[in-house]
């Protein structure tokens, strides 16, 4: 169980969070609190979700120790590998928990959004496992970027929209989900990819991904006999990171959520409305809201899921970020010395370790390594050249 | 600034259906447009705040805001644009919460009543949310009109209504603003159940697309709002479009 608090009755965390949705929408987000505690509390419902993490995602996933890099940083580096999921990432955690749900609601239809494609991917399967019908909004930007996962979708019977307006990416693709919702929500499930959106959906993500940290802690302590200093992930809307935290939160360790410089919400943002939540977001003086520029389309997004501006707010985490050259460096570092090729998402925490290595000698830290690279191995060949060039570290 | 609710009763009382069109503030010739509205008939205007994440709108009012942002337009740049207009019916806002909320609530509402502005549509922040932002634009003399959509059950609409200023805003069908070949069944259905728990004016909007869906929903209905169709005509066209459309909306009402 995490010790994280759950949100007040209106579905705060401090100040942030809330329900700021359409009319139309009201009655389905109580609708699906009532489902969620009904489901959570539900023996036979949480039995059929640890099946399927098990049988069907892998479940528990392992650690791994750096010892290549852990040796060159002067730190003792353990990997979280959610990268070993089925699917390929961490988003299968929430999915096959709200697929669950759905089906359990009575609902026909799965909705999802998608940046890097991850939680497109996972949305697929999960319909597809569980007999639901599925349509996913991709922004255009991505769907080019992340053409691999776009097939991988359509190979698992899912209809992939691409969402043209705006800045064409994870933003839009949220706002074109939200507007199928308002249309279809008697009969659809909107599965949000990230501990984002109105109340309850922040909520019920991150009890989803709360797994991660769960195993973790029990894992972290097998291994090395005590908590780890430090515990850090990287934060789009902040599922992942949400996830390990949820183990760690009552410890002395360090929480850090390392944000792409050009999506910095909680480092660059000041507090706004948007996506049905009061969160940091980046805007302008009249609350436009400002287009996120990120290597990494998984972390694409001005805004954050509303219990990170708490844990800012109060202290408990802290949120850095790095620019797409050290995450360029962050993804090469992580291949060559331990074998492993990581989402883009995740390099931009290699990178932010690299960096802080010098202040955290001899430290215990814990990296949620959220999703494997395969999917950014075509970009990278485009940014680097398919015979690395110069670019060869 | 012309009060909402009591110009409202007074056309309502009077056996006229209220007829108000709905403006992108921004655009070019927007200006134009309210006044050419204005003089074919319509009761109020309402006028929107362009927003970057318009989620409640379909892809005639997104493509207006994107314009309208283009351009240049700010809030401040609107509400002078607002002050300078005179045309004799009230004028209301439709703006996203974000604006509300990035300008503060006192500061927004203050803005309002001095851009004479009567009433404000805030079509992201439902009922639980509302209370903080209606308790300022009440003191302002700002009237917050709420929504009331298909969805609702019936305990929700007279709670609704109570929070209402104005008028009631009925949600025509589930789904975003934009024109649709018929007009829903769920248009007059909420209408009925809407104006069964109120005596404010009961307006529809959202998918009334044509003078002839305008005159469907006021057999039920007190009034409609037009939104898509207008702001179409008014990108397309023009604002002579938009001053022949209204004037046929009026006519379909009237009879
Ligand atoms: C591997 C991976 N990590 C992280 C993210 C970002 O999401 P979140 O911040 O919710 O973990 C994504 C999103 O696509 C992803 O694919």
């Amino acid at each position: 169980m995490t010790a994280l608090a759950d949100p007040s009755a209106e579905g705060r965390f401090g100040e942030f969070g809330g329900q700021f949705v359409p009319e139309t929408l009201v009655p389905a987000c109580q609708e699906l609190e009532r489902a969620f505690h009904e489901a959570w509390n539900d023996p036979d419902f949480r039995n059929e979700l640890g099946r399927l993490q098990r049988e069907y995602a892998g479940r528990p996933s392992i650690l791994t120790e750096c010892h290549n890099l852990g040796r060159q940083l002067g730190i003792r580096l353990i990997l979280k590998r959610e990268d070993l999921n089925h699917t390929g990432s961490h988003k299968i955690n929430n999915v096959l928990g709200q697929a669950l749900l759905a089906k359990r609601m009575g609902k026909k239809r799965f909705i999802a959004e998608t940046g890097a494609g991850q939680h497109g991917v996972a949305s697929a399967t999960a319909a597809a496992l569980l007999g639901l019908q599925c349509k996913v909004y991709m922004g255009a930007v991505d769907v080019e970027r992340q053409a691999l996962n776009v097939f991988r979708m359509r190979l698992l019977g899912a209809e992939v929209e691409a969402a043209q307006s705006g800045s064409r990416t994870l933003k839009d693709a949220v706002n074109e989900a939200m507007r199928d919702w308002v249309a279809s929500v008697e009969h659809s499930y909107y599965c949000i990819g990230s501990v984002m959106g109105p109340h309850p959906y922040p909520f019920i993500v991150r009890q989803f991904q709360s797994v991660i940290g769960e195993e973790a802690r029990v894992q972290v302590r097998e291994l090395t006999g005590a908590d780890p200093d430090v515990v850090t992930a990287c934060v789009g809307g902040g599922s992942n990171a949400m996830g390990i935290f949820s183990g760690f939160v009552d410890t002395r360790a360090r929480l850090v959520g390392v944000e792409p410089a050009g999506g910095a919400a909680v480092g660059r943002g000041v507090p706004g409305v948007v996506h049905g939540m009061k969160s940091y977001l980046m805007q302008d003086e009249e609350g436009q809201v400002q287009e996120a520029h990120s290597i990494s389309a998984g972390l694409d997004y001005p805004g954050v899921g509303p219990e990170h501006s708490y844990l800012a707010s109060i202290g408990r985490a802290e949120y850095p970020s790095v620019t797409d050259e050290e995450v360029i460096a962050g993804f090469h570092y992580l291949c060559r010395t331990e074998g492993i090729i990581p989402a883009l998402e995740c390099a931009h925490v290699v990178a932010w370790i690299s960096r802080e290595a010098p202040n955290m000698q001899g430290a215990t830290v814990l990296m949620n390594l959220s999703g494997r690279g395969d999917k950014d191995v075509a970009q990278m060949m485009q940014i680097l050249g398919p015979t690395l060039g110069e670019a060869n570290v | 600034m012309i009060p909402l609710e009591v110009h409202l009763r007074a056309r309502r009382d009077g056996g006229r259906k209220i007829l108000v069109p709905y403006i992108t503030g921004g655009v070019e010739h927007w200006q134009d447009a309210v006044r050419a509205a204005v003089a074919n008939g319509a009761d109020a205007i309402e006028i929107g705040i362009p927003f970057s994440d318009p989620v409640m709108d379909g892809p005639v009012i997104q493509r207006a805001s994107r314009e309208a942002l283009l351009r240049g337009a700010t809030l401040h740049l609107i509400l002078d644009g607002v002050r300078s207009l005179d045309v004799g019916v009230p004028l209301v806002v439709m703006c996203y919460y974000n604006t509300v909320f990035r300008a503060g609530h006192e500061r927004f509402a203050r803005m309002l009543s001095s851009a004479g502005v009567s009433g404000a549509i805030v079509p992201d922040l439902p009922l639980e949310e509302s209370a903080e932002w209606c308790v300022t634009a009440d003191a302002a003399d700002v009237a917050t009109v709420m929504l009331a959509a298909p969805t609702a059950p019936d305990e929700r609409l007279p709670r609704i209504a109570a929070r209402s200023r104005g008028f009631v805003y009925a949600v025509g069908l589930l789904g975003v603003t934009g024109e649709r070949e018929t007009l829903s069944a769920s248009a007059t259905a909420i209408a009925g159940r809407v104006k069964g728990v109120t005596d404010l004016p009961v307006l529809v909007g959202v998918g009334i697309s044509d003078a002839r869906q305008a005159g469907q929903a006021c057999a039920v209905a007190d009034g409609v709002i037009q939104g898509a169709s207008v702001m179409r005509r008014l990108l397309d066209e023009g604002v002579e479009s938009v001053g022949n459309y209204v004037a046929q909306v009026r006519e379909a009402i009237d009879e």
